[in-house]
């Protein structure tokens, strides 16, 4: 069998102030013979100037699937953000010629076309879809199963329906099985679905924060020990900020939230450093101790 | 406690009706379905914002478009609210796309009435700077080659500004003035 191959996008966030989760994805993907080709030259994925002018949006992210395009290969995502316009972006102009027309007039300027050749896939469908779970449970050498957690997904790794068209938006598994792979066990929890509200808190955060709160509180009552995301944007939301938010609303959570990679870095059996579990706000070290007994 | 305001039923002025406006917003990408709201309410119902923000309501913004109250909708901060998360578009029984049509909105604020929030205009002066949306520090970029990952690449910037350059983003970003913050209560 070939090795999957992909370019992996970190976009901007991530080398901002997340290397935890490429540090960690970088680790877990090497481990399962994926090949990450750095991407030359690459510009933000566009998501954020969407609200400023949609053609910049698109043009932006045609640029970077260009680029893709010339290297004959796939691109990786960990971001849903980057996710979400890149994705989008690449079905808009393979299936709508009047608007492939219009980006390919803008990309002209800058020596690029779009043909439609590349793909573009996030994390969990590059290990649920590529890898499979046969490959990523034989690298599994200390199973985490005293270990409760619970997911989010993310909304823009799985909505809208009509441009990921992958796992179901109203009742997602592809992480939740992935959860699975490692040996812990993934509760079900109430509003599992629902947004966490980061894209507006530059505008508002009010609205935000007590979107994030009501999540925390509801993974908080079924029992779970950790929260598991797969997007800078939504681990932001719920470790960064977990702090403000305690204190907005007179709580306490102490509620760790891990990287997918993360995680199952551990079950793998890379420590903690290898994974940077030491970036993490909320510090996981009751986590970690009940790993320890459990083995 | 706070004081009960006296209640005052909104009205709307014959003159603020554009008749035409929902022709031209049909046309708009993303859009395209806005005449078809029936009003059923599920976007309402299912929006995460509208939950916690007592004016946010994605059926109203689809009413407003379909009366042509241009003026209301670019100006009302409203529309800043959406997370753009999608759910509307997802269990919308007529194929509306909200979240497009408020996309559409708020490209139409920014051309029309030259607004923008503030962290909208800080992130495009970043990636006009840097080619990202936030400005990396060199710090940051050294202690990615002592956590042993490999260097960042570098943005083309001769492209990243002609893109800017050529959809007209450029000149829009240079005549907005900013918003700083959307109340949603
Ligand atoms: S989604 Fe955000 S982090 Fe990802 S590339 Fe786009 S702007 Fe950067
Ligand atoms: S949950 Fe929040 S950060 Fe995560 S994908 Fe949705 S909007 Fe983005
Ligand atoms: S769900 Fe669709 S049809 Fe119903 S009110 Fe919202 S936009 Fe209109
Ligand atoms: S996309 Fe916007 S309007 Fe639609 S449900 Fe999400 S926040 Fe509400």
């Amino acid at each position: 069998m070939t090795k999957p191959k992909y370019l992996l996008f970190t976009g901007c966030v991530i080398p901002y102030r997340l290397s935890s989760y490429e540090i960690s994805a970088r680790k877990v993907l090497a481990k399962l013979d994926v090949e990450l080709v750095e991407m030359p030259e690459y510009n933000c994925c566009g998501y954020p100037m969407d609200v400023v002018n949609h053609d910049l949006m698109l043009t932006l992210a045609a640029r970077n699937l260009c680029v893709a395009e010339k290297m004959g290969l796939p691109i990786l995502t960990l971001c849903n953000g980057c996710f979400c316009s890149l994705n989008e972006t690449n079905k808009i102009l393979k299936e709508d010629k009047k608007q492939r027309e219009k980006i390919n007039g803008y990309l002209k300027e800058v020596d690029m076309e779009f043909k439609g050749t590349t793909e573009v896939k996030h994390l969990i469908y590059v290990l649920s879809e590529d890898v499979g779970f046969e490959k990523i449970k034989n690298t599994v050498t200390k199973p985490l199963s005293n270990i409760r957690v619970a997911q989010h997904s993310g909304c823009h790794v799985l909505r809208p329906k009509k441009y990921v068209a992958r796992d179901d938006p109203e009742n997602p598994t592809t992480l939740k099985n992935l959860i699975k792979l490692t040996g812990a066990e993934c509760l079900d929890y109430m509003d599992e679905t629902e947004c966490c509200g980061n894209p507006i808190i530059g505008v508002n955060e009010d609205v935000p924060f007590n979107m994030a709160k009501e999540k925390l509180e509801h993974v908080r009552a079924v029992g779970a020990q950790a929260l598991i995301t797969v997007c800078p944007f939504c681990h932001i939301m719920f470790d960064l900020n977990q702090p403000r938010i305690e204190r907005a609303f007179n709580e306490k959570f102490n509620l760790p939230v891990l990287h997918y990679p993360q995680l199952l870095g551990l079950a793998m059996g890379f420590t903690p450093e290898e994974l940077a579990l030491n970036e993490l706000r909320v510090k996981p070290t009751e986590l970690l101790n009940l790993m320890k007994r459990g083995e | 406690m706070t004081e009960e305001k006296e209640y005052v039923p909104p009205v709307i002025k014959a003159e603020e009706l554009d008749p035409k406006f929902k022709y031209k917003m049909s046309k708009e990408h993303g859009a395209e379905k806005v005449m078809v709201c029936f009003q059923c309410g599920t976007c309402t119902a299912d929006c995460p914002i509208a939950r916690f923000s007592e004016f946010y309501r994605p059926r109203r913004i689809a009413r407003m478009v379909q009366l042509g109250l241009k003026d209301r909708l670019l100006l009302d901060g409203a529309l800043w609210l959406c997370s753009s998360c999608f759910t509307c578009v997802d269990h919308c029984p007529q194929g509306v796309e909200i979240a497009g049509i408020v996309r559409v909105l708020r490209n139409m604020t920014v051309e029309d009435k030259n607004l923008l929030p503030l962290v909208y205009k800080e992130l495009a002066t970043n990636l006009m700077k840097t080619g990202f949306v936030y400005e990396i520090p060199d710090s940051r970029l050294q202690k990615r080659v002592e956590q042993g990952l490999p260097p960042l690449p570098k943005p083309n910037m001769k492209d990243v500004l002609k893109i800017f350059e050529v959809t007209g983003s450029a000149r829009l970003l240079e005549k907005v003035q900013t918003i700083a913050k959307v109340e949603s209560k």
